[in-house]
């Protein structure tokens, strides 16, 4: 670690989670940093989410939301930094995690029906080449009957609405029955019902002292679905409970000024 | 019985196991949307596969895979630097290079003596199928007969190893290869290797393009790639099933090109037969045709609704 750019985090206001922290975390991210081309995508952010939590990852377009994620789960390379779940290494910790992707990054027309969908959540069970027994079928159709898409367990995939994509992405993170979950804009582009059929689910995932956390577009709803922010603009802004660090004044520091305050007036703030 | 068995037995094997084995990658090559890939591959390998030659002096399996390999990997090199130097969009870079190879390739054997085996121009563009035939069968006993069989053309048992070898591949990794097509970051975060997995592919392919090198020749191989595969996609919405009729449509391309090749002129009254390889691809060609026209899953469902 280099001395120009501990007083460059510092200036941030940023830290480095203690190790303490770090093993208390559901998910510690230390000085994460990614870059895509010349400009940081994501540049030196440290979190630590708190277990048993709903959280939201917030920021404006092109704050690096999806790519801290990304790289979190070693999906997109990361240029420095260190990713920790539950204080184990990631790839120790594989089976405590489910990640549901955009709905938009896969093809929806590839040749396949949505109980093998859910399937794939089961992929670490199944392995190369163990059969999928009924067993297995049963456990795939609960998840898909918790998101309320039990009747389309046959259909293919491309038959689906955005919505019941959606839902059918979070019943495959079901079936891998994590501890953590990490969601990529589970509530984009999706109808009245789907949201709320994912809430009712992410609400009984968290009853179940799982962690959740979502990059979140939507900061209407940042009060009443999450009890915890982190809000980032390549680099972290600030991270807290909502009731403290959804604030007026962050807001404007990770948007730069680019809400307009009519905007913010509108929200249910905290403080 | 003994004019089939000496003339069209092996060359028509050898056409099927050429199909079969570039239509199991080509499956998973048309849904990542690198269905070029193989086209590419084919271009390249000739003169991969030609300064083999030229430094062996033998057609085997081994030095033509090393040779296709080590002109695969200069393509990939030229390609970079012609993308950084000349600040050409990647698309133009491929297709300068692949080009270029190809033509390096065929200037090559045109200036090299390679009368004495079967590499030549003509068999480089359209394989040599015809000419793959079985001097020692006499009846249906040869087919049991060890003597015999040792004087099958050498071209069927590589081939027969490397689709049999493609088939156990797509089975064993039947799993991490869908999931990865499918959802490359999803697959990642459950352990699967996904750029290993592509990477795999790829050579898979590359090692399919240089055996079926032998039966349709380095240009029509990529009709083997993608018309079976593009056909079968049509026939199904389950990936299982997929494979499956571009199976079957392989062995169908292949089976009646070669037929249609040697004496569906002489139907119409002409003299000569056809390229085999020709025929294989317009056959092939045709059921993508037909498929597009009456196939159950032509529409493409997920189209009609936009992505949001």
């Amino acid at each position: 670690m280099s001395a120009p750019k501990l007083e460059l985090a510092a200036k941030d206001g940023a830290r480095a989670p203690s190790p303490t922290e770090i093993a208390n975390a559901s998910l510690a991210l230390s000085e994460i940093t990614v870059s895509y081309g010349e400009k940081p995508a994501v540049f030196s952010v440290d979190a630590a989410l708190p277990r048993e939590s709903m959280v939201a990852i917030i920021g404006p377009n092109g704050a690096g939301k999806s790519t801290l994620l990304k790289a979190a789960l070693g999906i997109v390379p990361r240029l420095s930094g260190s990713v920790r779940v539950f204080g184990q290494e990631i790839e120790r910790a594989r089976d405590r995690v489910a990640y549901v992707p955009q709905r938009a990054s896969v093809d929806w027309d590839f040749p396949t029906r949505v109980i093998d969908v859910v399937l794939m959540g089961l992929y670490r069970e199944l392995g190369l080449l163990r059969f999928v027994r009924k067993a297995h079928r049963e456990r795939a159709r609960a998840c898909l009957e918790r998101v309320g898409m039990a009747d389309f367990a046959e259909r293919q995939i491309g038959q689906l609405s955005g919505g019941q994509q959606q839902r059918v992405f979070l019943a495959r993170a079901l079936a891998q029955d994590a501890d953590l979950y990490l969601l990529d804009e589970p509530f984009a582009g999706v109808d009245a019902a789907t949201e709320k059929a994912i809430i009712d689910v992410l609400h009984t995932l968290k009853a179940a002292r799982k962690t959740v956390v979502c990059v979140h577009h939507d900061l209407a709803t940042v009060v009443d679905y999450f009890d915890h922010v982190l809000l980032i603009n390549v680099r972290k802004i600030a991270e807290g409970p909502t009731a403290t660090t959804f604030t007026s004044d962050n807001l404007q520091a990770t948007y730069g000024g680019r809400l307009a305050s009519t905007h913010i007036d509108q929200l249910k703030l905290s403080s | 019985m003994d004019a089939f068995l000496q003339l069209s037995l092996a060359p028509i094997l050898i056409g099927v196991l050429s199909a079969i084995a570039c239509a199991l990658p080509g499956n998973f090559l048309i849904l990542r949307r690198q269905a070029l890939i193989g086209d590419a591959i084919s271009h390249v390998v000739l003169p991969g596969i030609v300064v083999a030659f030229l430094a062996t002096g033998v057609i085997a399996a081994l030095p033509m895979l090393v040779g296709a390999a080590g002109a695969a990997l200069v393509a990939v090199v030229l390609i970079e630097t012609i993308k950084r130097v000349g600040r050409i969009e990647p698309g133009a870079a491929m297709g300068v290079v692949f080009t270029a190879m190809f033509a390096g390739g065929v200037l090559l054997l045109e200036q090299t003596d390679t009368s004495a085996v079967h590499l030549d121009v003509e068999h480089a563009l359209m394989g040599n199928l015809e000419s793959l035939i079985w001097f020692d069968a006499a009846g249906w006993g040869s087919l049991v007969d060890p003597a015999a069989l040792a004087g099958l053309p050498p071209e069927l048992p590589r081939i027969a190893v490397v689709a049999a070898v493609i088939a156990l591949l797509t089975f064993v990794f039947w799993r991490p290869l869908k999931l990865s097509t499918f959802d490359e970051g999803f697959a990642a975060t459950v352990g699967v290797p996904t750029r290993t997995i592509g990477l795999a592919l790829v050579a898979a392919s590359a090692v399919a393009a240089v055996a079926a090198f032998d039966a349709v020749g380095s240009i029509i191989v990529i009709a083997m790639f993608i018309c079976p595969p593009a056909a079968a996609r049509l026939m199904t919405n389950r990936l299982e099933a997929q494979v499956g009729w571009s199976i079957v449509f392989a062995t169908v391309s292949a089976i009646l090109g070669y037929v249609f090749a040697g004496y569906g002129p002489l139907w119409f009254g002409a003299q000569n037969a056809v390229s085999a390889a020709g025929m294989i691809a317009a056959v092939s060609g045709a059921i993508l045709a037909v498929a597009c026209l009456a196939a159950p899953h032509r529409r493409r469902i997920g189209a009609a609704q936009g992505q949001g």
